[in-house]
C-alpha cells in the first residue's frame, strides 16, 4: 500500500479533498487536514490536546471513489496518498444527522448538542428522550489521564450499562478536584431555557430560517444561528 | 475485611507482575475468595502499577468477575431458549421461593447464590441447573428441594 512508501522528512501527502487536490502532513488525520483547509466538521469526542478516540462518530467522512466508498471516523483515519475524501456528501450528512439525533435523544439537556443540532439543521428527534447526562465521549477520562496526569476517572461496566466513574464508585484520593473533566464535558453545560424548553430539541435555535433577510434584504447577517430571527417550529413546517 | 497479602503476592509473582496479565491475576484472586474484594483489587493495582480505576473497569467489564461476595453454593439456572420453553422459569421461581432470594442474590447466611445464565450448551437436557459446576438436567420444580438438600 501507498503508506509503506518511504518518505523524506517534511514531504507532503497529496490527496483529493472534496474534489480538490490538496496537500497535507503525513502525520495528520483526515480531520486535522480538513480543519486546516477551513472546513467545519462537527465533533464531540475530539480535542486538539488529547489523543483521538473515535467514539462520537460525528466526524465521519466518505472515503474512496465510485461504488466502493466507505464511511470512516476522520479523527482516527490518516491522510493517505491519492485518497478521495468527501466531507459533506449526502451520505455523510445523513449519517451525521442520524448520529446526532440519537445523541440528542440521550442527552437533550446539553447546550453543545443543541447548538450542533441547529448547525446541522436537525429538525426532529424521533426517539424517546432519555434525559441522561453523559454521551460517553471519553473526553473527561482522557483529560484526566493525559493532561492532568491523575487517572482518577475511567469507565466501568459494559455495553448499555457502561458509565464513567471513580474507582469503586467512591471519592478517590487520585482526584484533585481540578474540574478539568467538567470544563471539557460537552454535556455538562445546560441548554438555554428558551421558548418551549420542554421539547427534546430546543426550538430556540432550531428552526432557523432568517426572517430578517427578507425584511432587511441586504442585511448581511452572518450570525449562526440568529436568535432574534427565530421562527416557531409550526411556522417553518 | 483483611486479606492475606502473601497469598496475593504469590498469585502476582506467578505472572511476573506483568500488567498484561491483569485478567489472569483477577481470575486467580476470584478463585481464591469467590469474589473480588475491594482491598485485594487495590493491592493488585498497587503491585502492578495500574491505575485503580482501570482495575475497577476490568473487574466490572467482565461478567465472570463479581465485586459482591458469592455464596458457597453457586446455583445457575439456565434460561436459554431450549430450557425456557421446557419450563426453566418455573424452576427458577421455585428456587427463589425456597431460598427466599431473587435471581442474582445471595442468601443471608452466605450459603447460596442464585443466578440465571443464558445457555450452558446442554440444551438436550433442558431445563438445566448448574450447581457448583455440577450439571443437573431435566429439572422440575419438584426436584429443586432434593437438589438443595443434596447440596
Amino acid at each position: 500500500m501507498s503508506r509503506n512508501i518511504t518518505r523524506q522528512k517534511g514531504e507532503m501527502v497529496t490527496f483529493m479533498l472534496n474534489g480538490a487536490q490538496v496537500q497535507a502532513d503525513p502525520n495528520w488525520s483526515l480531520l486535522e487536514a480538513a480543519k486546516f483547509y477551513g472546513l467545519y466538521i462537527p465533533t464531540l469526542c475530539y480535542d486538539e490536546g488529547l489523543t483521538p478516540y473515535g467514539v462520537c462518530r460525528l466526524c465521519v467522512m466518505e472515503v474512496g471513489s465510485g461504488d466502493r466508498t466507505k464511511l470512516v471516523a476522520s479523527c482516527m483515519h490518516p491522510v493517505i496518498e491519492g485518497l478521495e475524501v468527501r466531507t459533506h456528501s449526502n451520505r455523510v450528512i445523513k449519517t451525521r444527522k442520524m448520529i446526532l439525533e440519537l445523541l440528542i435523544a440521550r442527552c437533550p439537556g446539553s447546550k453543545k448538542l443543541q447548538d450542533m443540532a441547529s448547525m446541522l439543521e436537525l429538525k426532529e428527534v424521533r426517539f424517546k428522550p432519555l434525559n441522561d447526562d453523559c454521551i460517553l465521549c471519553g473526553l473527561c477520562v482522557r483529560m484526566c489521564e493525559e493532561q492532568m496526569m491523575a487517572k482518577a476517572i475511567g469507565y466501568a461496566g459494559r455495553g448499555t450499562d457502561r458509565y464513567i466513574t471513580t474507582p469503586f464508585d467512591m471519592t478517590s484520593e487520585e482526584c484533585r478536584k481540578c474540574g478539568a473533566c467538567m470544563y471539557i464535558c460537552p454535556a455538562c453545560e445546560l441548554r438555554c431555557q428558551g421558548p418551549e424548553a420542554k421539547t427534546t430539541l430546543c426550538s430556540g435555535c432550531l428552526n432557523t430560517e432568517a426572517v430578517c433577510a427578507a425584511k432587511y434584504d441586504d442585511a448581511m447577517c452572518f450570525m449562526v444561528p440568529c436568535l432574534s430571527c427565530v421562527k416557531r417550529p409550526e411556522d417553518v413546517k | 475485611m483483611t486479606i492475606d497479602e502473601s497469598r496475593l503476592d504469590s498469585i502476582i509473582d506467578e505472572y511476573n507482575a506483568e500488567q498484561g496479565s491483569l485478567i489472569s491475576i483477577l481470575q486467580d484472586v476470584q478463585a481464591e475468595y469467590k469474589y473480588l474484594p475491594k482491598v485485594a483489587l487495590e493491592y493488585v493495582a498497587k503491585q502492578l502499577d495500574i491505575p485503580r480505576v482501570q482495575v475497577f473497569g476490568v473487574a466490572t467489564f467482565f461478567k465472570a468477575f463479581s465485586l459482591k461476595p458469592k455464596g458457597r453454593q453457586q446455583i445457575h439456572v439456565c434460561m436459554g431458549t431450549a430450557c425456557h420453553v421446557r419450563g426453566s422459569k418455573k424452576v427458577l421461581e421455585e428456587f427463589e421461593r425456597k431460598l427466599g432470594i431473587e435471581a442474582g442474590g445471595t442468601t443471608k447466611d452466605g450459603e447460596y447464590t442464585l443466578e440465571t445464565v443464558n445457555c450452558v450448551g446442554a440444551c438436550a437436557l433442558g431445563p438445566v441447573v448448574v450447581n457448583n459446576e455440577e450439571y443437573h438436567g431435566q429439572m422440575t420444580p419438584i426436584k429443586v428441594e432434593s437438589l438443595l438438600k443434596k447440596a
